[in-house]
């Protein structure tokens, strides 16, 4: 009995300590020497994965802010300046101070939703849909309306308005990541400064129609009448293929613009109610502007 | 004026739905249940009732309560899982209970838990039967004894199936094969009668719900197995064609390993998976501890299904 | 009788239109003729404003290689040169013409009379092809002078004329056949000739057994033309299809069908091809089905080219039916719905196919069950559940690898999916990112 007992034990043992061997060789030579300041740095990092900053994770990302010992030209966008400090600070480097940004959908089709005018019934992808015809509003520049930019962001800040089948960003939940920007086919989402107080404002149209064909494609297309260009302070405005852009970079948020424009082609969003407002507008009301209180970028970037 | 429709071509379908194969499946089961009740009588039509009410009842609760989503009962997929479940259990007054356990591990586990119709890895009906033969094993190895058509008497005597008792080594000889092609044969409720069974699978066959390859190569397989096996010893092994008369080798073969969901798409797949539960069905019940197979087989090669998928793939036309 | 190896349908054919004799839509008062109406680069229009311009006048010239000359459908004054919106609503460069009676070019010979003889060489074949604007017919619209020139080191054994008509409701091949048999021999013979080939395979579905007759009785007169009887079945007519079938040979992965010796023309475009060498008339004129289960009446017209859907229409039926659901410029399996009616019609255009809201709605689509059923319809042997499934998750990679490029889009996994999945769409997606991601590598 007792030998048995002792038999066990010393098989087992001997080939516990052969496998503790093997395995300890097998270690060394398979070692991955890593610099651990990655796993810092990527602690840090949302671990969302978006691929806002192109890298292919953030992993991939923490891996270059290491390999460069700096962060020009690396910005994690959902973390924002919150996350660049800390980065910075693990690096021993100065961050360089981004603007926040927030994705803005700039379309605002007047014949969609129940007035749409035809009845898209194929595959829900915009990039497909944009391969088959203009869209149920009829401009071949305008929203698709299948959701694609729902589908690529990863923080459920961008949704479709059900009435409307166009989509609407929520502030507080967008970081910026500008994945909704390379999912839509038309290239209608750009990123802009939040700017002060979160408003601001910008062009809600994209069809680079001559004036008369974009009417009567859309009643809120803009049509390339150059009165906002004339009206602007600080030259912010530049109109190019009968579109009007506004470069967020120069704009003071003044909305002179905005109420010279003939088809409210031109949405601000955030600011307080007007006081007084020469004329109705319906159509910058329907415009994409969540009520929600504006938080302060911080905030977004912490969730 | 109605908007104009838009969308890519083809601007027909053939009409054919999940709803329409599923209901098309139902009907071909109805010939191997009317057999059941002409042998097994009132027993065997309330426990593929209940069967069947308890399948669609658990589908329609996960799909209202835990998924959350629009309920697909209509499809009628949950009656096909209960009515196979019900076929792979003995119709004795156990099971009206039994069934209900079986079928909710059929439902829950073998097909809502992995996302609904077209998710299951496995084929729910036998999920659900695996899980009672090795929960209740007496009861499910209690099959009520066939005496005559319809026998109107509740308290049936229980005997073993020819399998069973060839496993014993004493095949009673009144058992011909004639017997076994008909149904007048212990064993569970929907697999005593062969006709009835083949008679379904032509209908699936002449609808092209199911294709000639699965059950052939099953069948085939198991023939040609047990055949070798038989003519080597035929004292030991039992005769090839009562082989696949009793059992569940026809409605494994015609219904089971035939669900389109668990097994293989191209041809050379679905060839290769009926000959490995061929295979497997005949080394089970010869060498394996139960007397039938079929049911393990069947899930073993669902197993590996997607392996198959990925190995067979259909022939190019450019190559 | 033969038949292609792998997959098909047999979707309803709905050919209600046979009897429909072809008649001749009037001229509208004023036409748009877009500058691309065929596969690759838009003509670049040689016309300005205020420019007189003669039926069969060339108003767009082909400076690209992938491209197409375009010529006045209709006699009168050019009144701009500026885009139009297509039938898909998007923007296309167009020349809008006021039509001023009917004055046609003096080299064109309208009359009825039937020429046999063509004295030209091969190259000036191709070169008159050219000329006149031919694009194939089929659906593709691929310019024809580049499909018969034949590259160097390539050699063209069968020239093969698709006259299966697989698509349902379209019937205006089957009317060219029945009423223009000779023509369209007179025209194979000369496509023959441009090739050096010895015999040329019309392929036709004895669903349409007049046509084989008459086309049989013509063929007599000439030689190497040879009328090859098919078994109905779609995509019968899909050019790689049509040679497996009447060959048994099959085009590999990504090659072209000169690649295996073969070269497939539409037998509307053997009739063009009559027209443009033996008559000097280029096309400007398409065969075209009016047709739909909810029409009044069922019609076949030769239009002139730039003619508007809506015009069409009016001429036809008056107005759509109230229950309209869908138009179609096509057939129900590859043609395409349009929503813009009022959009001029292209080469190629070969029916106004009017479908009701209820047949045109796709039924919601459900959980894929794994039946097989795209596997087993799929005439290229591919597996559409498999592609839907990797472009839904993005895996372009692998669907490259599974041969995605092989789809040739016919839509028979769409048609027998018992799912309602929109698997043709998905395969196109799926081609399209594939494309992309080839282009992005390079």
């Amino acid at each position: 009995m007792t030998q048995q007992i002792l038999i066990a034990v010393i098989v087992l043992g001997v080939i516990g300590a052969f496998f503790a061997v093997v395995l300890y060789f097998v270690a060394q030579k398979f070692k991955v020497v890593e610099d651990p300041l990655i796993d810092e740095v990527a602690d840090v990092l949302p671990g969302a994965n978006c691929g806002g900053c192109g890298k292919a994770g953030c992993r991939a990302f923490a891996e270059a802010c290491v390999a460069q010992g700096n962060m020009d030209g690396l910005r994690c966008a959902p973390g924002g300046e919150p996350v660049a400090q800390k980065i910075a600070a693990l690096l021993g480097c100065s961050a360089e101070a981004g603007e926040p940004q927030v994705a803005v959908v700039r379309c605002n089709p007047s014949f969609c939703g129940e007035k749409r005018r035809s009845n898209y019934d194929g595959l829900r992808s915009c990039a497909f849909a944009n391969t088959v015809y203009t869209g149920e509003s009829g401009c071949s520049f305008g929203c698709l309306g299948c959701g694609d930019c729902v589908a690529a962001c990863q923080f459920d800040a961008i949704h479709m308005n059900p009435d409307m089948h166009t989509p609407e960003v929520d502030e507080a939940k967008c970081t910026a990541c500008g994945a909704c920007v390379k999912a839509c086919p038309r290239r209608i989402i750009e990123l802009r400064n939040r700017g002060r107080n979160n408003r601001r404002v910008f062009v809600s149209c994209v069809n680079k129609e001559k004036g008369a064909a974009a009417r009567k494609t859309c009643e809120n297309a803009c049509i390339g009448c150059t009165k906002c260009e004339k009206v602007c302070p600080v030259s912010a405005i530049t109109i190019a293929d009968s579109l009007s852009y506004i470069d967020f970079t120069k704009c003071i948020a003044c909305r002179k613009c905005v109420v010279e424009c003939p088809t409210h082609a031109i949405h601000d969003v955030n600011f307080p109610a007007p006081a007084k407002k020469p004329e109705p507008k319906p159509a910058a009301e329907a415009a994409p502007a969540p009520v929600a209180p504006a938080p302060a970028p911080q905030a977004a970037a912490a969730q | 004026m109605n908007l104009l429709n838009i969308s890519g071509s083809p601007h027909v379908h053939s009409d054919e739905s999940t709803k329409k194969i599923m209901w098309r499946v139902n009907l071909a089961l109805v010939p191997a249940l009317l057999v059941a009740i002409a042998y097994f009588g009132i027993n065997a039509l309330l426990v593929s009732l209940i069967s069947v009410a308890a399948c669609v009842l658990f589908q329609w609760l996960i799909e209202k309560f835990i998924l959350k989503v629009p309920s697909t009962i209509a499809d009628g997929s949950a009656i096909v899982t209960g009515l196979l479940l019900a076929f792979n259990v003995p119709s004795t007054v156990d099971m009206m209970w039994i069934v209900i356990i079986g079928a909710l591990v059929a439902i829950g586990i073998g097909k809502m838990s992995f996302g609904g119709l077209g998710k299951n890895p496995f084929n729910p009906a036998l999920v659900g039967r695996v899980f009672l033969l090795i929960s209740f094993p007496v009861q499910m190895t209690t099959w009520p004894v066939v005496d005559g058509i319809f026998p109107m008497n509740f308290d049936v005597a229980t005997g073993a199936t020819p399998l069973a008792a060839f496993k014993e080594n004493s095949l009673p000889e009144s058992v011909t094969l004639m017997d076994a092609f008909l149904g007048h044969i212990g064993g569970s409720l929907g697999e005593i009668s062969a006709l009835a069974i083949l008679l379904g699978a032509c209908y699936l066959l002449w609808k092209k719900v199911i294709t000639w390859h699965i059950p052939v190569a099953f069948i085939g397989t198991a023939l040609v197995f047990s055949a070798i096996l038989w003519l080597v010893n035929p004292e030991q092994y039992m005769d090839p064609v009562m082989t696949i008369f009793t059992g569940g080798i026809m409605l494994g073969a015609c219904f089971m390993a035939t669900d389109m969901v668990t097994s293989p798409m191209s041809k050379s797949g679905q060839l290769l998976f009926g000959f490995g539960c061929g295979l497997l069905t005949i080394i089970i019940r010869n060498w394996g501890a139960y007397p039938e197979g079929v049911s393990f087989a069947i899930l073993l090669m669902n197993s590996v299904t997607p392996l198959i998928n990925r190995w067979c793939k259909p022939a190019r036309f450019a190559n | 009788m033969k038949t292609f190896k792998m997959g098909g349908v047999h979707p309803e054919e709905n050919k209600i239109s046979n009897d429909a004799a072809i008649e001749v839509m009037p001229v509208p008062a004023q036409m748009v003729v877009l500058m691309n109406q065929h596969l690759g680069a838009p003509a670049t229009p040689v016309v300005q404003k205020g420019d007189k311009v003669k039926v069969g006048q060339l108003i767009g010239e082909a400076q690209a290689f992938m491209c197409a000359n375009v010529h006045s459908p209709v006699s009168g004054t050019v009144l701009k040169v500026e885009p139009c919106k297509d039938a898909f609503g998007l923007d296309k460069p167009a020349v809008h013409i006021a039509v001023e009676g009917d004055e046609w070019m003096e080299t064109i010979d309208r009359t009825p009379d039937i020429k046999r003889q063509c004295d030209l060489e091969p190259a000036a074949i191709v070169a008159k092809l050219k000329e006149m604007g031919i694009v194939g017919l089929g659906g593709a619209t691929f310019p024809a002078h580049i499909k018969y020139s034949i590259p160097d080191g390539k050699k063209a054994e069968y020239l093969i004329i698709n006259a299966a008509e697989c698509e349902p409701y379209l019937t205006s091949d089957y009317r060219v056949m029945m009423e223009h048999a000779e023509e369209i021999c007179i025209g194979i013979s000369i496509l023959r000739k441009a090739l050096g080939v010895p015999a040329a395979y019309v392929g036709i579905e004895s669903n349409k057994p007049q046509a084989i007759a008459k086309m049989q009785e013509a063929a007599r007169q000439f030689e190497g033309i040879v009328i090859e009887p098919l078994k109905v079945k779609y995509p019968q007519g899909a050019e790689k299809q049509l040679i497996n079938a009447v060959t048994g040979r099959k085009v590999p992965s990504g090659k072209l069908p000169i690649d295996v010796g073969c070269v497939v023309s539409n037998v509307g475009t053997c009739f063009a091809v009559y027209e443009a060498i033996q008559k000097n008339k280029p096309l400007i004129e398409n065969i075209l089905t009016v047709t739909g289960k909810k029409l009044p009446s069922q019609h076949n017209y030769v239009v002139r080219i730039g003619t508007t859907f809506n015009d069409i229409v009016k001429h036809s039926i008056g107005e759509l039916p109230a229950t309209t659901g869908k138009v179609i410029s096509g057939g129900t399996m590859m043609g395409k719905a349009i929503v813009n009616l009022d959009a001029p019609t292209v080469k190629g255009n070969a029916s106004v196919l009017v479908m009701d809201e209820g047949e045109a709605r796709r039924a919601p689509e459900t959980a894929c069950i794994r039946c097989g059923k795209c596997m087993n319809a799929c005439p290229m042997g591919l597996e559409p559940y498999l592609f839907s499934a990797l472009v839904r998750n993005g895996r372009t990679e692998e669907a490259k690898d599974a041969n995605i490029l092989d789809c040739i889009e016919c839509g028979c996994c769409f048609f027998s999916c018992p799912a309602n999945k929109p698997l043709t769409d998905e395969i196109r997606l799926g081609k399209n990112r594939v494309r992309a991601m080839m282009a992005a590598k390079k």
